[in-house]
């Protein structure tokens, strides 16, 4: 099973993804914005990343580029957990380097789905 | 498998009360003209939150509401568009109606829409009359029915040509997940393509160098891939390959597609009605507090402590001698310590910011200010001052009310206050601080402030007091005849004094919750109610007095002096009420053991102890067989744990494990006949 990284300051939406990842056996841990999550980041190492796009002190996408420049982290799949149906956002995220997204509403189902995709 | 996301709900309703408590805070703030970014930055992230939860709780019509609303701040956002007023009232209007949507949701109640939709067409007007309409909704309706028609039924499967760029890897994506995936949707046969594959001296690992070529056909269940969900795979990697989708077709009819679209429609729907009846199981609230951490670890190391001792004290316990006092002795003290300091680390826990209690203010004193025509700035001090948060649910509507006073008739309209030499803009000031035990909350103002002579005309008019005891009265006592129920009902005061209706429920309020309220004015300056109350309602600081072989508890907050009653001062009025001369005052004797049935016989007052109380801005004695000492006693209800009875409001345990009831000073009063006594108003 995988170790995953969930970014989101909104705790019920950690929460509930966490949830979902823990109940089919993956390790999780929460950060509840980007700063946090790079502190995180310095000393551990993930199979996964999932962040959310907006967030105080340090958003989603610029979380994704200062992970990228992490050695540990260049190929670690980073999804960006979102609302933002703008192609724009999700474009701007590509460009810091992110795997992929995901878009809200979030579906549990759908989560694992997508995952399985990313870890194979 | 499912998961079952029910039990995050309210957490998702805690979060969304703050968040649009962040909005409505922005939004103020943006009114006041702050142009700050960061500030629509918390709005526009707030606003999202909330739509994202929304959605993935099937809330779809708060959902959509607020994606309305994020549309347009985010063109705030951009720069696109200005932060005008008119656009700032229709948002916080907008945030009014998300409070009610949730709070419908929450009580399990489906929301009424009609308000929002209202609001809803207004913002998609500014929206779409503005510079630039961001399409947000129509691109998602339109990703929603994008069930691509293909060809008409005669597609057979799929040729693709996937050449990543060589930087594809660098985002975390694979093409062998990918192409793994593909295998999923139906039967692969590929082709590779290595022809970009430099020598091995040459490579760089971390590029993509090799390319496919695919044939996707229908799998064992014999339907041919969806193009959408082929689309979904390479939809991450659209920029960082080529990709060609062909399909291949055949003349023969393929499997009925459609029904099989249908039958996942049908299974789509059948999950989300799932979800709903779910969404019925648990709609009431549980009341929550939020803690930090740090306080429940404090808490943890008292306990450990705790439990430290109490094996030390185990220990001692099995074969005691007389020479272990002194340990056994020490043993207790820090028994008594740790258990004092776990008393008041719990109390910690349920204490909360007073400015939860204040937030609400902005947005009243900005709404009210506008519509009386009035320029009011809203001051808060002392913000972080901390309260029990009983106490403070229960001291919302008093302040409320005294706020809601302070702006209707304490300040003037700009005018008066330019003629009065003031200016034009009053202040209404809240502050709250810790005294002793006790919190104050103050609501003050530079209003007119209150007139000494009129209010007195008032009360002279009627009968509460002659003309000439008028005279000696003190300020603080006119003032406070304004809290008086048959005083502050009379429709006139609020016209000639400016405070008026319904402060006596504020006073009986406070008093409930065994605090008091004063007030201080200057005329023509202004006016200051300030409210005090006890920290916290689970511990009173209580006075314990023996009554006819039981122990009582009086709160020590009523209480104004002691006194062995000598018989020359005791005086009668009428046949059997006894009154007692104190000083220049005479006040109402009272004998709680005859109202409470616990002593029958008709005791001597000469050499016994009164206790002089104050209770509803009256003073009263009672008489009690032994005044004991004083402690901190912890309230227990009685009415849960027995049934309510007159007279008293709760019982605690003393320390020699005795029950002991407390004194319900309201309710003692109201039995001994004496509420609607006149007579007894503390008069000078």
């Amino acid at each position: 099973m995988a170790k995953i990284m969930i970014v989101d300051d909104m705790a019920s939406m950690r929460k509930m993804v966490s949830f979902t990842l823990e109940s089919v056996g993956h390790e999780v841990m929460q950060a509840d914005d980007g700063d946090v999550a790079l502190g995180i980041a310095q000393e551990n190492t993930f199979d996964l990343v999932i962040t959310d796009v907006n967030m105080p002190n340090m958003d989603g996408i610029t979380l994704t580029k200062e992970l990228r420049s992490i050695p540990s982290f260049k190929f670690t799949p980073i999804l960006l957990l979102t609302t933002e149906s703008a192609k724009d956002k999700k474009m701007s995220g590509k460009a810091a380097g992110a795997t992929g997204w995901l878009v809200k509403p979030f579906d549990p189902d759908k989560l694992l789905a997508t995952i399985k995709r990313v870890l194979g | 498998m499912s998961v079952d996301l029910e039990q995050f709900k309210e957490m998702f309703y805690e979060e969304s009360s703050e968040n649009l408590e962040a909005m409505e805070s922005g939004l103020l703030e943006l009114s006041e003209g702050g142009t700050d970014l960061d500030v629509v930055n918390t709005i526009f992230r707030s606003a999202h939150s909330i739509k994202g939860g929304s959605a993935t709780f099937g809330f779809t019509s708060v959902a959509g509401f607020t994606h309305v609303m994020e549309g347009l701040l985010d063109e705030m956002r951009e720069g696109k568009r200005e932060a005008e007023a008119k656009i700032i009232d229709i948002l916080l209007e907008s945030v009014d109606v998300l409070r009610a949507m949730l709070g419908s949701h929450q009580e399990g109640e489906e929301p009424d829409d009609e308000r929002a939709n209202i609001l809803k067409s207004q913002l998609v007007a500014i929206r779409d009359g503005g510079v630039s309409s961001s399409s947000g909704s129509e691109s998602q309706a339109q990703a929603a029915d994008s069930s691509s028609e293909v060809s008409g039924g005669t597609c057979q499967g799929w040729n693709i040509q996937f050449s990543p760029h060589e930087d594809l890897l660098q985002t975390g994506n694979d093409p062998a997940l990918m192409i793994r995936e593909l295998g999923v949707l139906g039967t692969l046969s590929l082709e590779m393509d290595d022809s970009r594959l430099p020598s091995l001296d040459a490579m760089d690992p971390e590029l993509a160098y090799l390319q496919w070529n695919m044939t996707l056909k229908s799998g064992e269940d014999g339907n041919v891939p969806n193009q959408d969900a082929i689309e979904e795979i390479f939809e991450w990697v659209e920029d960082e390959c080529d990709l060609t989708l062909e399909a291949i077709e055949e003349k023969r009819k393929s499997p009925d597609r459609r029904a099989d679209e249908r039958r996942q429609n049908d299974r789509r729907q059948g999950s989300r009605r799932g979800g709903e009846a779910g969404a019925k199981k648990t709609t009431q609230a549980a009341a929550s507090i939020r803690v930090g951490t740090e306080r429940i670890d404090a808490m943890m190391d008292l306990v450990g402590e705790l439990v430290i001792t109490q094996s030390m004290l185990s220990q001692l316990g099995e074969d005691f001698d007389m020479s272990q006092m002194e340990r056994l002795r020490d043993g207790l003290t820090q028994l008594e310590r740790n258990s004092r300091e776990l008393q008041e680390s719990m109390m910690r826990m349920r204490m909360q910011p007073v400015s939860f209690a204040f937030n609400r203010f902005p947005r009243m004193v900005h709404d009210i200010g506008q519509k009386l025509g009035k320029q009011i700035r809203l001051e808060m001090v002392g913000e972080d001052t901390e309260m029990d948060k009983t106490v403070m649910e229960k001291l919302n509507d008093p302040l409320v009310h005294l706020v809601r006073n302070s702006m209707d008739h304490g300040l003037e309209p700009p005018e008066e206050r330019i003629d009065a030499g003031k200016d034009p803009e009053g202040y209404v000031r809240l502050r709250a601080f810790h005294q002793g035990g006790s919190i104050v909350v103050e609501i003050s103002d530079d209003g007119r402030g209150l007139s000494r002579e009129k209010i007195l005309g008032k009360a002279i008019e009627k009968g509460v007091v002659t003309e000439k005891d008028a005279e000696l009265w003190s300020d603080e006592q006119v003032f406070n005849l304004l809290f008086d129920a048959g005083f502050s009902t009379a429709e006139k005061l609020s016209d000639l004094s400016g405070r008026g209706v319904g402060l006596d429920v504020v006073r009986r309020n406070i008093e409930s919750l065994g605090g008091r309220v004063d007030v201080a004015s200057k005329f023509g300056e202004g006016s200051s109610f300030s409210i005090r109350l006890p920290l916290t309602l689970a511990v009173l600081d209580g006075q314990l007095f023996r009554l006819a072989g039981q122990t009582f508890v009086l709160p020590l907050v009523s209480i104004i002096e002691s006194l062995q009653i000598r018989k020359e001062l005791v005086g009668g009025v009428g046949s059997n009420a006894e009154v007692y001369r104190l000083r220049d005052q005479y006040i109402p004797i009272i004998r709680p053991a005859s109202i409470l049935d616990c002593s029958d016989k008709h005791e001597s007052l000469d050499g016994g102890l009164l206790v002089v109380v104050e209770w509803d801005n009256r003073h009263v004695g009672l008489l009690v067989d032994e005044l004991l000492g004083q402690q901190q006693v912890v309230i227990k209800s009685l009415e849960t744990n027995y049934q309510k009875v007159p007279a008293i409001s709760g019982a605690t345990i003393l320390g020699d494990g005795k029950v002991s009831l407390i004194i319900d000073l309201a309710g003692l009063f109201e039995l001994s006949g004496l509420m609607n006594d006149r007579a007894f108003r503390i008069a000078a």
